[in-house]
């Protein structure tokens, strides 16, 4: 009791959320999204060149056992009505990473009827990666800054959920 | 067979159903004939089962919106893979209600075609059988082919609009 109460209760806090943070960032399932071109350089960047499986991450054919939502490639209003409804039926906590321009602001089809102008109108977005498509060097940077961005996380002290959480 | 030569084959048996050669000498575009959009259905079987025309591929059926001269034009690029010729008919439909004869009976490509003009410039294909949008939802207002289409400002609470962060005159 007496080492218990002589160490700050913020370091034990601290230490407990970095463990989950480092195990929840290495293992990072993304689930297969791709809806136009950018779907061939995510490919590219899970494939032996770039190595996804390096950060622990694998793709998955299903949203309920995904952690990540890779929005890759032009979302039309079809297709953001359904981008909404496998948002919901992942588990949280959960991530949305937009790749390329179109799911960025709706890029190249901005100007088109049929065309979301955007994947942040239908879902909270955590990281933009820009490019007409990224490279795969540019979708990986991105996915380091979402694991920077996980580290930061607190999980054992209950906060206002922020604004694009 | 030359174009001329089908026309005249073409008006021989429908008469003044079968509009002249138009387009012959213009080397933009190949030339083509108009047919009245509620007897090409007759004159589609014609074409693919007729004596030197066999046309047994339709390979596109397209539709083009033409506000000054108030009707929707439809138009039928003809293949023979037998005899080795090709042929471009045309039927206009009116704006204001556009009905069209399908040719789905004829050539069964022309199922999603028709659907797809439909879909994006609201020709009605009688005799089509299964007439539903195919490309945009189902619960689509309008068909955003047509000159005079306005986007809607939103769809299912979705903004269409984006804020741009720049300035560009004239761009939302």
């Amino acid at each position: 009791m007496s080492l218990i109460n002589t160490v700050p209760e913020m370091v034990l806090t601290t230490k407990i959320d970095a463990l989950l943070n480092w195990t929840r960032k290495s293992s990072l399932w993304y689930m297969l999204f791709g809806l136009a071109c950018c779907a061939i350089e995510m490919m590219q960047t899970g494939g032996p060149r770039s190595d996804l499986d390096r950060f622990g991450m694998a793709p998955r054919a299903t949203p309920r056992v995904s952690d990540l939502m890779i929005v890759a490639g032009t979302l039309t209003l079809k297709m953001a009505l359904r981008t909404k409804v496998l948002y919901e039926q992942m588990p949280d906590p959960k991530y949305v990473l937009s790749m390329g321009s179109c799911s960025n602001c709706g890029g190249l089809f901005q100007l088109g009827y049929s065309v979301c102008d955007g994947v942040d109108k239908v879902l909270p977005v955590d990281v933009y990666v820009p490019g007409c498509p990224p490279r795969p060097e540019a979708l990986t940077e991105g996915l380091m800054l979402l694991q920077e961005k996980m580290m930061q996380e607190k999980w054992l002290v209950r906060s206002e959920p922020s604004a694009t959480a | 067979m030359d174009i001329k030569d089908i026309q005249n084959n073409l008006e021989e048996r429908f008469g003044a159903v079968v509009g002249p050669v138009e387009g012959a000498g213009n080397g933009n575009c190949d030339a083509w004939i108009e047919v009245d959009a509620d007897r090409i259905a007759d004159v589609a079987a014609f074409l693919k089962s007729g004596p030197g025309l066999e046309f047994d591929c339709l390979s596109n059926l397209t539709g083009v919106d033409y506000p000054d001269k108030s009707y929707i034009q439809i138009v039928y690029n003809l293949m023979s893979y037998g005899l080795r010729h090709e042929l471009t008919v045309k039927a206009n439909a009116d704006r204001e209600r556009p009905v069209c004869k399908s040719v789905v009976r004829v050539w069964p490509a022309a199922d999603w075609l028709e659907r797809e003009v439909y879909d994006l410039l609201g020709v009605d294909f009688t005799g089509h059988g299964d007439l539903r949008r195919i490309l945009l939802p189902d619960d689509w207002v309008g068909h955003p082919l047509r000159k005079d289409y306005v986007e809607a400002p939103e769809y299912h609470g979705i903004s269409t609009v984006r804020e741009s962060m720049l300035d560009i005159p004239g761009r939302s």
